[in-house]
């Protein structure tokens, strides 16, 4: 494996629940990330894929460092920035970038596209040869953009033109890791091909590692060298693409997959197994005990309740394919199961 | 429903002790000494001081400050007025009176006043908003929004007099505003208060025409409203039941805005109708640096918002289950 | 604001013919940047017990169209023009309470998002039995019997308590089952479900698709759903239709469609979406450009600014004058492109990268 360049470990963050009679008291908390370990090593793309609530955007924000961490360490490039001061993460803020889902909302609407783009070269006193505009128009043609609409503003583009506009915002300064959260899932289908495609070139043309967070698993596949499965605040499935998709292990991962809508006809013979799970994802406010998918998977018994299962490598897995259930699957998605814990559809 | 109610009850007392503590040590910030205002024009110092100590100025204004909030529970003996049973609110500086029976005199004027005004705009108000929101784009829909904005602009010490000049000494319709208590004489308070409820009105009307046509137009725009359409309700059904019921949330809270400025604007309305309410007392506790008065004031106006307010928010959880199951 | 005019062809009676049927379904909104364009000449039909799918992107008049057949568009800016026929009745010029006593009774709607779909202020019993007690001049006692009857079997647990619950109380999830409860409740002939699942996580998506499936094959319902997912279309209806700018351009069964499209922007749609078994190393086939505004669409077929094999059609058709959907039956599309031409593209450029 590649030397890690960001290497989360026991990461937390845990957001508080305020009630009480008089006074605002803490009366409890959000789980939203609950003891994450994960690795992005140089140049690599980690995809985190899950349901809503299961912490991954809040992994995302930790990790550039929008939010502090309630406990656990974020190490870049061997440096600890869990608690690191602002003055102190400045030379880190330019190598990692964010992209954001919105692409209307996270860009000023009174500013144009040039002074967007060249904002954070400006904050950081980067000076580029040519100068800055010359730098601008580059990155505006480098994310598929005409550089002659230096001047325009984001009003001026479409969903699509101003998530590029985003991408080139990010470029600006050159950053070795860029936390994309859910950078697609507001655009249309035939645009979101566009930016995918986008990512995936600047990925492995300029060498940028990236966290790609995503709820849909077409998407993060085809962006993400390795993968990795949040539930609840936890990582269950951790591992290379390959091995996720055709050998996941973990049955959440394995719904997951077994729920995704293919284009693909009954007849066609592949996805004729369906896993249906029951009701949704329980509150991170108060998690189950133990395993925390076990209230919704099949297998559960009662060590899943007693005791937590490590994310460990179980025998059968590749090297770096990472699970933690106690009562893992056959490695393989090419059954005909057919397990539909849905009392509606019984 | 209870624990939230006791949490209301609470925070307005605290809110309550701090307006009052404000107001009393603000008042000694004033260069101005009430003491000197009982000894007479010719003032030998030893009197002023012998007043100081029978006012109670002669102590700390911490001291002072206790003295008179336990005074309001357990009641006080006063050297220069006597004994002064709880509620005690203290005498005037100015008029020698009980500040808590000065105030229960006249409140029932003041809040005769604000209340029946509260009562026509707020029918008026709504149901002129209703009818433009449901006409919505139509002439009785631009009518009533171009009037509301002249009403909203107007002032009650110009729109006041006119009226009064009109109506009364000119046409003779109605007797002069004044305060008939309504257990005397029912008829007579309301005919009496007509005019002032009717002017504080045109101006309030007008702003809630304008709010409940524009947060229904928002509400008949809601995804919830467009379902209850597309499961067969009837149009009034739509509009009654389901758009008007999302649309006094925010017009309650505006409400319970408006009665704040409608208290503090007693002072102005009860000035310009000649009448004798509570905003009356609190013009003469200033001009007299009355501190006893000043003290009563404030705290009767502050704890009548307070309650309101709560009032409010209990109205707030009938409305939304949201707010009451949260 | 600038004032629409419209010739409405006078309705005439009709036959026994299709459960459904749209004939030439136009409609245009007046706002303050123009008329906009939002269903061009519309077209086409649903047979009992069948589920339609209708995709598109944003913008491309899906679900306005669907909206129209309820009327629940907004009146004072719309201008509609064409039919809607459910069997003997027509519903574009229909009368208001004809309309309202269609709706929730013969059809019925589900919304995409759940939760500012109901009302926050009623709790889903009363939401749900109100229907069936304006519709069916049920009784209080009966309405809530039945209320529970269709929680229940939409697979919300203990139905009997939930019933005085509020939207809030309940999950995403077992909202839209609520919704769907609600809309089944007069057991309507129509369902429309506009984006079911948008809202929703992948694996409670997948249990909402397979109730409806479920719940249709109990009910005998028709389903138009609405739908920007040709996954989701690929495990859920009969028949497709697939719309741009406003019109159809591609209509057939969901065989046809998925395993032969004929539209270029049909072959656009189903490359652009990642799959979970092709090759990551190729990358996407994207529709170049972005869709077109309908303040002012493209002359000729809308989608010819996009196309990249006009050019095989000659030299200004394409941007001159519109296709219409051919042949008259069937697998249909409207480009000028010849059947072989499609076929040879299709099996041949885009088959592969699928």
């Amino acid at each position: 494996m590649t030397e890690s360049l960001l290497e989360l470990s026991g990461l937390t963050k845990y957001f508080p629940v305020m009630g009480g009679l008089v006074f605002k008291r803490q009366v409890g908390r959000v789980h939203a990330v609950d003891g994450v370990d994960l690795t992005v090593g140089a140049g690599e793309a980690l995809g985190l894929v899950g349901e809503s609530g299961c912490g991954k955007s809040t992994t995302g924000r930790l990790v550039a460092r929008l939010l502090e961490p309630s406990g656990g360490t974020i190490r870049y490039n061997g440096q600890d920035i869990s608690h690191a001061s602002r003055r102190e993460l400045k030379p880190i803020r330019s190598e990692i970038q964010m992209i954001f889902q919105d692409p209307y909302s996270s860009l000023n609407p009174r500013h144009t596209v040039g002074t967007i783009i060249s904002g954070p070269m400006e904050v950081n006193g980067i000076q580029p040869p040519g100068g800055r505009q010359k730098r601008v128009r580059e990155l505006l043609e480098t994310v598929g953009l005409n550089p002659e609409h230096y001047n325009r503003f984001p009003h001026e583009f479409s969903g699509g033109q101003r998530q590029r506009i985003g991408v080139a915002r990010a470029l600006a300064l050159e950053p070795k890791l860029i936390v994309a959260d859910e950078p697609v899932s507001a655009l249309d289908v035939s645009i979101q091909a566009q930016v995918v495609n986008l990512l995936q070139q600047l990925q492995r043309d300029l060498g940028i590692a990236f966290l790609f967070i995503a709820h849909d698993l077409a998407v993060v596949r085809h962006v993400s060298q390795r993968v990795a499965v949040m539930y609840l605040g936890k990582i269950v499935e951790v591992g290379d693409r390959q091995s996720i998709y055709e050998r996941p292990r973990h049955p959440y991962t394995h719904a997951l997959l077994s729920a995704v809508p293919e284009v693909e006809l009954p007849e066609d013979g592949v996805g004729t197994e369906r896993i249906r799970l029951a009701g949704d994802v329980p509150s991170p406010i108060d998690p189950p005990s133990g395993c925390r998918f076990r209230t919704r998977c099949w297998k559960a018994q009662d060590k899943c309740a007693a005791e937590e299962p490590p994310l460990i490598q179980i025998t059968g897995n590749h090297e770096g394919h990472l699970t933690a259930c106690h009562f893992p699957e056959e490695p393989t998605v090419h059954g005909d199961q057919e397990i539909v814990l849905d009392p509606a559809l019984a | 429903m209870f624990r939230f109610f006791v949490r209301r009850v609470i925070g307005a007392a605290v809110i309550l002790l701090i307006i009052s503590a404000v107001t009393f040590f603000l008042f000694y910030a004033i260069p101005r000494d009430p003491a000197r205002a009982f000894c007479g024009k010719i003032c030998p110092p030893q009197n002023l001081i012998l007043i100081r100590h029978n006012l109670g100025m002669d102590e700390p204004l911490f001291v002072q400050y206790w003295h008179w909030l336990v005074g309001i529970f357990t009641g006080r003996d006063l050297v220069q007025f006597g004994q002064c049973d709880a509620p005690c609110l203290g005498y005037s500086f100015a008029t020698q009176e009980s500040v808590f029976s000065a105030i229960i005199d006249r409140f029932p004027v003041t809040i005769s006043v604000t209340m029946g005004a509260a009562v026509v705009f707020l029918s008026f108000g709504i149901i002129t908003g209703m009818i433009a929101a449901w006409q919505q784009g139509r002439p009785l829909d631009k009518i009533a929004s171009t009037t509301s904005v002249i009403g909203a602009s107007l002032q009650i010490y110009f729109v006041g007099p006119i009226v009064v000049f009109f109506v009364v000494d000119s046409m003779g319709l109605l007797p002069r505003p004044s305060y008939i208590p309504f257990t005397e004489d029912p008829l007579g308070w309301f005919v009496h208060l007509l005019i002032p409820w009717v002017v504080l009105s045109i101006i309030f009307t007008a702003n809630y025409t304008r709010m409940t046509r524009s947060v229904m137009v928002e509400q008949l725009a809601e995804d919830y409203v467009r379902t209850a359409r597309a499961k067969g309700m009837s149009s009034r059904t739509v509009f009654l039941r389901f758009a008007w019921r999302g649309a006094m949330i925010p017009i309650v809270t505006i409400f319970g805005v408006d009665l704040a400025t409608l208290f503090g604007g007693a002072i102005i309305t009860e000035q310009t109708f000649t009448l004798h309410g509570i905003g009356e007392l609190a013009v003469r506790a200033v001009q007299n640096t009355d501190l006893p008065m000043l003290l009563g004031v404030t705290l009767v106006g502050a704890f009548s918002i307070v309650v309101l307010n709560i009032v409010v928010d209990v109205l707030y959880a009938f409305i939304d289950p949201r707010v009451r199951l949260a | 604001m600038t004032t629409v005019t419209w010739d409405r062809e006078p309705a005439t009676p009709r036959g026994p013919g299709p459960f459904l049927s749209v004939r030439d379904l136009s409609v245009q909104f007046s706002t303050e940047d123009g008329i906009v364009h939002a269903v061009d000449r519309l077209s086409f039909d649903l047979e009992k017990g069948t589920t339609l799918g209708i995709v598109g992107e944003s913008g491309s008049g899906k679900s306005v169209s669907n909206l129209s057949i309820l009327g629940l568009h907004d009146k004072a800016h719309t201008k509609i023009g064409g039919e809607i026929w459910l069997e003997d009745q027509e519903l574009v010029s229909a009368s208001r309470s004809t309309l309202e006593r269609l709706r929730g009774n013969r059809v019925a709607m589900i919304f995409q998002d759940p939760l500012t779909s109901l009302s926050p202020y009623h709790t889903v019993g009363r939401q749900i039995s109100e229907v069936f007690r304006k519709h069916k001049g049920a009784s209080k006692a009966e309405s809530r019997a039945r209320a529970i009857e269709m929680l229940d079997r939409v697979g919300i647990p203990q139905a009997k308590t939930r019933l005085e619950d509020y939207p809030h109380q309940f999950s995403g999830g077992m909202r839209q089952r609520v919704m769907i409860a609600m809309a089944l409740v007069c057991d309507p002939d129509l369902l429309i479900a506009d984006e079911p699942t948008t809202a929703l996580d992948v694996t409670v998506q997948a249990q909402i698709l397979d109730l409806l499936k479920d719940l249709q094959q109990d009910f005998g319902t028709s389903i138009i759903l609405i739908t920007h997912d040709l996954g989701v279309v690929a495990k859920t209806v009969h028949n497709v239709l697939v719309m741009y700018a406003g019109r159809a351009i591609e209509q057939g069964t969901v065989q046809q469609v998925l395993r032969e499209p004929h539209h270029p922007y049909t072959w656009g749609l189903l490359a652009s979406m990642p799959k979970l078994n092709s090759n990551v190393d190729l990358p996407l086939l994207p529709v170049r450009g972005t869709p077109p505004s309908l303040l002012n669409p493209p002359s000729g077929c809308p989608f010819h600014p996009r196309c990249d094999y006009r050019d095989l059609v000659g030299p200004d058709l394409c941007s001159t004058e519109r296709p219409e959907l051919s042949p008259a039956d069937g697998h249909r599309d409207a480009c000028y492109l010849t059947l072989a031409q499609k076929r040879e593209i299709f099996n041949g450029k885009i088959k592969e990268r699928l």
